[in-house]
């Protein structure tokens, strides 16, 4: 037994700790492993079916033998060792059948198939399993395929490239199980039946297969990030997958700016998650949090994707979202702001799409710069409906900005002057705008303010939400 | 190599637009297909298409008892739907075939459906 299996042995202790230890080691590795086993054996089933085999050894051997020093090796080799035995057993029986069912070339994008299976065993019998981290990407772009509804899209991801299992995903998205299981089967099957290719997209395809792929991890993050009730660890463990994820596209493409946009808006949302909530469980609005709680190296890796972009003109949305959200993580406190910089930034988006959301942000913000009067102008030309019919409001989202009060109502006098302010003691930026801060009256069930700042509401739809 | 029915698919009022369209519209409409149908057999893509006449004079014939069958006028489908036409294509993956529907869409101006053959 080596020096840090036994120390994983000691410290997993029990055996439901070992198997969880073994779990979170799969979860982490298998995405990787699974993308390079599609190429290697030409097969999604059959790779996926091969890591599952290789994680049911792995929970026998890992805590007997202690954890390998390079998981990813070890379950890559046996999850293929694996296929091979499978398919020595179906070539005796019905090679053509199964020959006619794989999927893709192997490794060759502009190869043909091997016409039999015996050949295909003999080819893998000697080869290095060369784990090539493009294979990720090959996997990102297969899963989110543009033939694909988003919501197939969001679970063959998950499933294959996240390593979650069905009945997590369908909890995730609160979804029946079998309703979730069908979706992924269907899906796969629509890849295979259409004959869809593993590979990366050239350059000049990139316009129309990139935006999916962002899409569809931003749709994991916002519903990681929701704070609905019950699943809480679900929900964290879908934004630190979509976190990862991200990071996995931005490497992988650092030529592009919108993956490394999103991996910022991520990191830089994400670094709020311990002040958005108190302790009743309801969500404190960005004027209030104390940001003593905000994570900073999430900040500063945030801020440092950001950067070698911020010259770039003409941004994409993420990109615009990310720099939103700078702008509030750079500020110690809300009053420190840099209002300015986010009205532009708001006006920025605007341009490239009217969102009566992304309005009602900016006069929001345009309020903290130039005062009240100056807000309640902005947002005489929106009307609650419009609002309201564009913002997403499916799986219990908190309302947002539909509670925002008509033009006629007073609003509560400021503590600040217009403009700049002495910034009050860091732990509570007290003295919080009128626009932002209004409490619920006693008795009246607390609803979520509109938020100025960086939509956690990535999705497809709506930009900037503003939230927390 | 695997072959793709592209269909083109039109509303209830194709066979009324089938009368009125302007003459120049439908000289375009020929003019771009024509162009795209000559791209496929250059690129050796296409198998076989055309435009199907509405399915107003479809007939339906359908299996009966003892070897014999039933005739019916009119289209299998009372639908709003209509196929007007289809190509069959060879592509070697998703992505080429979708290319091509892409282009079938926007010559024909209309929705077309890709769907894939079943393999051999």
């Amino acid at each position: 037994m080596g020096e840090s299996g036994a120390r994983a042995s000691r410290s997993a202790g029990t055996a439901a700790g070992l198997s969880r230890a073994v779990e979170s080691v799969f979860r982490r590795e298998s995405g990787r492993c699974t993308a390079t086993l599609i190429r290697v054996l030409g097969d999604v089933d059959l790779a996926e079916d091969a890591v599952a085999e290789a994680f049911e050894v792995a929970l026998t051997r890992w805590p007997r033998d202690g954890m390998p020093d390079n998981p990813g090796a070890w379950i890559t080799t046996t999850a293929r060792r694996r296929a091979l035995d499978r398919l020595r057993r179906e070539s005796t029986r019905h090679d053509r059948h199964v020959a006619a069912h794989r999927t893709f070339g192997t490794g060759d994008p502009t190869g043909a198939d091997p016409s039999t299976v015996g050949r295909l065993v003999e080819e893998l019998g000697g080869e290095q399993v060369e784990v090539v981290a493009d294979d990720q990407l090959r996997l990102m772009f297969l899963c989110c395929h543009p033939v694909l509804a988003p919501d197939s899209q969001v679970a063959l991801t998950l499933r294959l490239l996240g390593g979650l299992q069905t009945p997590e995903i369908a909890r995730a998205f609160l979804v029946p199980e079998a309703t979730m299981a069908q979706r992924i089967v269907r899906a796969k099957r629509k890849l295979r039946d259409n004959h869809a290719r593993y590979r990366i997209p050239v350059e000049a395809e990139l316009p129309d297969r990139l935006p999916p792929v962002l899409a569809a991890i931003s749709l994991i993050f916002t519903e990681g990030h929701r704070a609905t009730d019950g699943s809480g660890l679900v929900r964290v463990e879908l934004s630190n997958e979509a976190i990862r994820l991200g990071r996995v596209l931005a490497d992988l493409m650092p030529d592009e700016p919108e993956a490394a946009g999103l991996l910022a808006l991520m990191l830089l949302t994400d670094a709020r998650r311990s002040a958005r909530l108190d302790a009743a469980g309801a969500l404190v609005p960005l004027a209030e949090q104390d940001r003593d709680r905000w994570d900073q190296d999430r900040i500063a890796e945030g801020l440092d994707r950001l950067a070698p972009w911020s010259r770039r003109v003409d941004p994409g949305r993420f990109r615009i979202q990310a720099e939103l959200a700078a702008a509030h993580a750079r500020a110690a406190t809300f009053a420190d702001t840099d209002w300015a910089r986010i009205v532009e930034l708001y006006d920025v988006l605007l341009q490239r799409r009217s969102d009566p959301v992304v309005a009602i942000n900016r006069a929001v913000a345009l309020g903290e710069l130039d005062g009240p009067a100056a807000a309640l102008l902005a947002l005489e030309g929106l009307t609650t409906t419009s609002v309201s019919s564009s913002t997403p409001t499916s799986r219990g989202t908190p309302p947002g900005p539909i509670s925002w009060p008509g033009p006629g109502v007073r609003p509560r006098p400021s503590r600040r002057t217009t403009g700049r302010s002495p910034s009050p003691p860091r732990r509570r930026s007290g003295g919080s705008s009128p626009l932002v801060a209004r409490r619920a009256e006693p008795g009246r069930p607390r609803r979520s303010r509109p938020e100025v700042g960086c939509g956690v509401d990535i999705g497809r739809g709506a930009p900037t939400g503003g939230s927390t | 190599m695997a072959q793709y029915l592209l269909s083109v698919w039109h509303d209830e009022d194709y066979i009324d637009a089938f009368e009125t369209t302007p003459p120049e519209v439908i000289e375009r409409l020929h003019a771009q297909v024509g162009a795209l149908n000559a791209d496929m057999e250059k690129k050796g893509v296409w198998v076989f298409g055309g435009g199907l006449v509405p399915a107003s004079s479809a007939t339906v014939v359908r299996p009966g008892t003892d070897g014999d069958v039933s005739i019916t006028d009119g289209p299998y489908a009372e639908a709003k739907e209509m196929m007007g036409g289809f190509w069959v294509i060879e592509a070697p993956d998703l992505d080429s075939a979708l290319e091509w529907t892409r282009r079938a869409s926007l010559a024909c101006e209309g929705a077309v459906e890709l769907r894939p053959f079943q393999d051999g």
